[in-house]
């Protein structure tokens, strides 16, 4: 099976109110899928279900090989998640996130410590292991998530706009992560607000109100709707 | 937020078991003496003597001791009418006024009753005085009473309350940490990452709760502690049964803690909620006012209130000297309070909505 997310008239309904409605859309293994959307569109609504967090109201999705039904368990040990909201603990340092969050995922003591070690050497932090996250800056702190939901290996990361609030080099830095992630084998599901991260995805879907308006490449999205960029197919499209 | 967690207890011990008093000392009397005789200096003096009083004014006229109660400068008023001695002398009898601020219907009967004891002594000082010579063995006979005070000779009140106090700090400490804990973990946003992974519910609950319940059993060492060392109340019972009644006490507010904040959304909405329960838990606990003296439908609600049977343990370890036995039937209660609060806290806590 090649496609490793699989999603067929998902919806989440809110009493008349359709946050999710009936999308269908697949992601291949290894790569960068890009999930765009105005605020409201209901994109973290249906990354919500995906990762097993919300209960999908009808349709069919299934995640790393697990119905989002039947084993949202299982899909949470197959995934990485980073959200929005930064989601680490301030009042840990980072050497205790790293080891709290590993436990979590049943790495064995060792494991967690050459983890460790490799994470702070990667995200050439080696010196602040002991410093609180709260008293970092934010774009170490999103680094450091994103490099902690990625400490089980998962075969899916899903990233929440990831790059919220953080300055344009961090957030070349942090694109660069998700690539070599990309590159080997991990497939990124990543929500954004910024259309220049949309033209780094392999595909981009857009939502508007609840429904998947596009889904193709960027370079396709961008001849259909005979625009120079993905800023102006969004404008495009979620203007109606 | 560690040292609140210590500091404030230890406060809240040393100064509530001080406050928390309903010894009725130095009550404030003024007095009119219409009389100024012998008799009447006399007996104004036995009230001066006592602990139980501070005589602050003597008024010429009744209308003026009754303004001092009104302004709250006196508790009692005590009116001596004229001819007071000479009654007393000539018929053997008279009559006193005495008006109480009856604010407080207890504090009132208590200083009724004082006022009364002081005039009992001075009655039978004056008639003594009065019939000296009565034959040997035809004296007026009087039944005596005397009192045994049990488990609190000196009917020290801190004794009491000490133990009530014990029980109050760590349910609030226990009952509040974990309310607001997983509603601030819901805040602050990582709450979202814990359900994203693949930990088990009760995982999370324990490794939640567990360091509560650690810090409400060391509270309860301190609490023990500092109730020896700083107000002298004994530990005549065997502590291991109030350790192992607190440890499975801590649980069920622990429990209620986690199951409130299974419902709330914001730290603000767990502790008005947590407010609301833990001041009719402790109103109806029986730590100030006895339970036997509520109605009878309120004694009903307090058989649903832990605080009640710890405080009654702690009372009747700490004090009385029980046992295992002798405690069982409040340990079954919270036996099933912390199995029913424990099943509602992991059964509403959904990793998925």
């Amino acid at each position: 099976m090649n496609n490793i997310i699989q999603v067929k008239n998902l919806t989440k309904q809110y009493g008349d109110f359709f946050a999710v409605n009936k999308i269908s859309f697949e992601v291949k293994k290894g790569e960068i899928f890009g999930f765009l959307g105005a605020n409201g569109a209901g994109k973290t609504t249906a990354m919500k279900m995906l990762i097993g967090v919300s209960k999908p109201t009808s349709g069919d999705a299934n995640v790393a090989g697990f119905d989002v039904f039947k084993n949202p368990e299982k899909i949470k040990k197959s995934i990485g998640y980073m959200s929005q909201k930064f989601a680490l603990y301030d009042d840990l340092t980072v050497n205790e996130n790293i080891t709290f969050f590993g436990g979590i995922y049943g790495l064995t003591r060792k494991v967690i410590k050459q983890k460790t070690k490799a994470l702070l050497q990667y995200l050439e932090i080696e010196n602040l292991g002991k410093t609180l996250v709260g008293s970092l800056p934010l774009g170490i702190k999103q680094k450091l998530a994103f490099s902690i939901a990625l400490i089980h290996e998962p075969k899916i990361v899903f990233l929440d706009e990831p790059t919220g609030g953080v300055d344009p080099i961090t957030r070349r830095q942090f694109w660069e992560m998700i690539y070599e992630k990309a590159h080997q084998g991990t497939t990124i599901f990543v929500t954004t607000h910024y259309m220049d991260e949309a033209e780094y995805c392999d595909r981009v879907s857009i939502m508007v109100s609840g429904k998947i308006e596009a889904l193709d490449t960027p370079k396709k999205l961008k001849e259909i709707y005979k625009v120079d960029s993905m800023n102006e197919v969004f404008l495009k499209l979620a203007r109606g | 937020m560690l040292p609140i967690i210590f500091i404030m207890p230890i406060l809240q011990i040393l100064i509530l078991s001080n406050a928390a008093t309903f010894d009725i000392k130095k009550i404030k009397m003024a007095y009119v003496d219409h009389d100024k005789s012998t008799f009447s200096r006399e007996l104004i003096s036995k009230f001066q003597a006592s602990p139980y009083f501070v005589v602050t004014a003597d008024f010429p006229a009744s209308k003026l001791g009754l303004d001092a109660i009104q302004q709250g400068k006196a508790a009692v008023l005590l009116e001596i009418p004229t001819d007071f001695e000479k009654d007393l002398i000539k018929d053997k009898e008279s009559s006193l006024s005495i008006q109480v601020n009856a604010i407080n219907g207890a504090i009132a009967g208590i200083e009724n009753s004082y006022v009364n004891q002081i005039i009992q002594k001075f009655n039978t000082n004056i008639r003594a005085k009065l019939m000296p010579v009565v034959p040997f063995g035809k004296g007026l006979k009087q039944v005596v009473v005397k009192p045994s005070f049990w488990y609190n000779q000196n009917l020290d009140y801190k004794i009491y309350m000490v133990p009530g106090i014990i029980v109050l700090l760590i349910t609030m400490v226990t009952f509040f940490l974990s309310g607001m804990n997983i509603v601030r973990e819901k805040e602050i946003g990582t709450l979202e990452q814990i359900n994203v992974t693949p930990i088990k519910k009760y995982q999370f609950i324990i490794g939640k709760l567990f360091p509560f319940w650690v810090i409400g059993i060391f509270l309860l060492f301190l609490g023990m502690n500092i109730g020896r060392i700083a107000f002298n109340v004994p530990i005549v019972g065997n502590p291991a049964v109030i350790l192992l009644f607190a440890s499975i006490y801590i649980l069920v507010f622990l429990g209620f803690g986690f199951f409130i904040s299974n419902f709330t959304e914001t730290q603000q909405q767990a502790m008005f909620i947590a407010w609301f329960f833990v001041v009719i838990f402790i109103l109806m606990s029986g730590l100030f006012t006895p339970i036997e003296s509520m109605p009878s439908w309120a004694q009903k609600i307090t058989e649903y209130n832990p605080i009640r049977y710890f405080i009654e343990v702690i009372r009747m370890v700490m004090l009385k000297g029980s046992g295992f036995k002798d405690v069982l039937p409040q340990l079954t209660r919270i036996i099933i309070f912390s199995i029913v609060m424990n099943t509602l806290a992991v059964v509403s806590y959904k990793k998925v909505n």
